[in-house]
């Protein structure tokens, strides 16, 4: 996972790069959790860009850090999801409380 | 084996989470002779994985045991059968249900058997206390689109 925290904005941004599974999952939250806490972040970007593979251990892994960064009053976006992640995210409810941009869809930023 | 499937394979392995990438690759690998799409093979994968993760942390509770996953081609079809002799679900009825988990400390969503049955035409559950669970799922290749699936209807 590659870490990115722009200063000027409070922008902590999550580079997924290994696919997502209960094997992974359990390390990149313990990371995620590590990175929010640290930065405070008034903003968390989750990109999927990298990977192709996620299963429902992503729906907890986002919800999880979703309920950190809204406690320190920040908020948290997914990007570059695609199809499969999407419809994962569709059926958990996920999409309903957390802004989701798929791949190639620009339209809708906020 | 003669007859009965155009082909077949068969994969047993210890429940050891870092297999999940494993099983849902081979068994992918193994369905590309069908000329699946990418949304299919990443259907598949995606529903091979959450039967894995199931008789690990579920099934096993993270000990170790053996899963086993098979996979027949007949047609264009493709029927996946994935199995432990873990500790065997109580109530299916209830483990099937969207949203439940017995592990939400783990931070699982209870999302596992509705995206098998979402992903896949059809899932079958078998499973007896103290002997372990079988699940087989079946899929058509290169079938009807199958519609996008949200919570939010229309």
């Amino acid at each position: 996972m590659i870490v990115d925290f722009f200063k000027e904005d409070k922008l902590l941004v999550f580079t997924l790069t290994e696919d997502v599974d209960q094997h992974t999952s359990e390390k990149i939250r313990r990371k995620m959790d590590n990175e929010i806490k640290r930065y405070i972040p008034r903003k968390v970007i989750f990109d999927f860009s990298n990977i192709s593979f996620m299963d429902s251990a992503g729906i907890g892994m986002v919800l999880g850090r979703y309920k950190l960064t809204k406690m320190l009053d920040g908020e948290l976006e997914i990007i570059n999801v695609n199809k499969s992640m999407k419809k994962i995210f569709d059926m958990s409810g996920v999409s309903r409380i957390i802004n989701i941009l798929e791949e190639d869809k620009n339209e809708g930023v906020v | 084996m003669k007859g009965l499937y155009d082909n077949e394979m068969k994969l047993e392995f210890i429940s050891k989470t870092s297999n999940e990438a494993f099983a849902r690759i081979t068994v992918a690998a193994f369905v590309s002779q069908l000329d699946p799409t990418i949304d299919e093979l990443s259907d598949i994968k995606t529903a091979v994985s959450e039967a894995v993760t199931n008789s690990i942390i579920h099934g096993y509770e993270e000990e170790e045991g053996i899963i086993r996953v098979s996979a027949r081609l007949f047609g264009n079809s493709i029927e996946i059968e994935i199995s432990d002799n873990g500790k065997g679900i109580g109530n299916i009825e209830e483990a099937r249900k969207p949203l439940y988990t017995s592990k939400p400390n783990l931070e699982r969503s209870g999302m596992g058997f509705t995206i098998m049955e979402s992903f896949m035409d059809d899932v079958k559950v078998e499973s007896a206390l103290g002997l372990g669970t079988k699940i087989t799922m079946r899929k058509r290749i290169g079938g009807e689109k199958q519609e996008e699936i949200t919570l939010e209807g229309a």
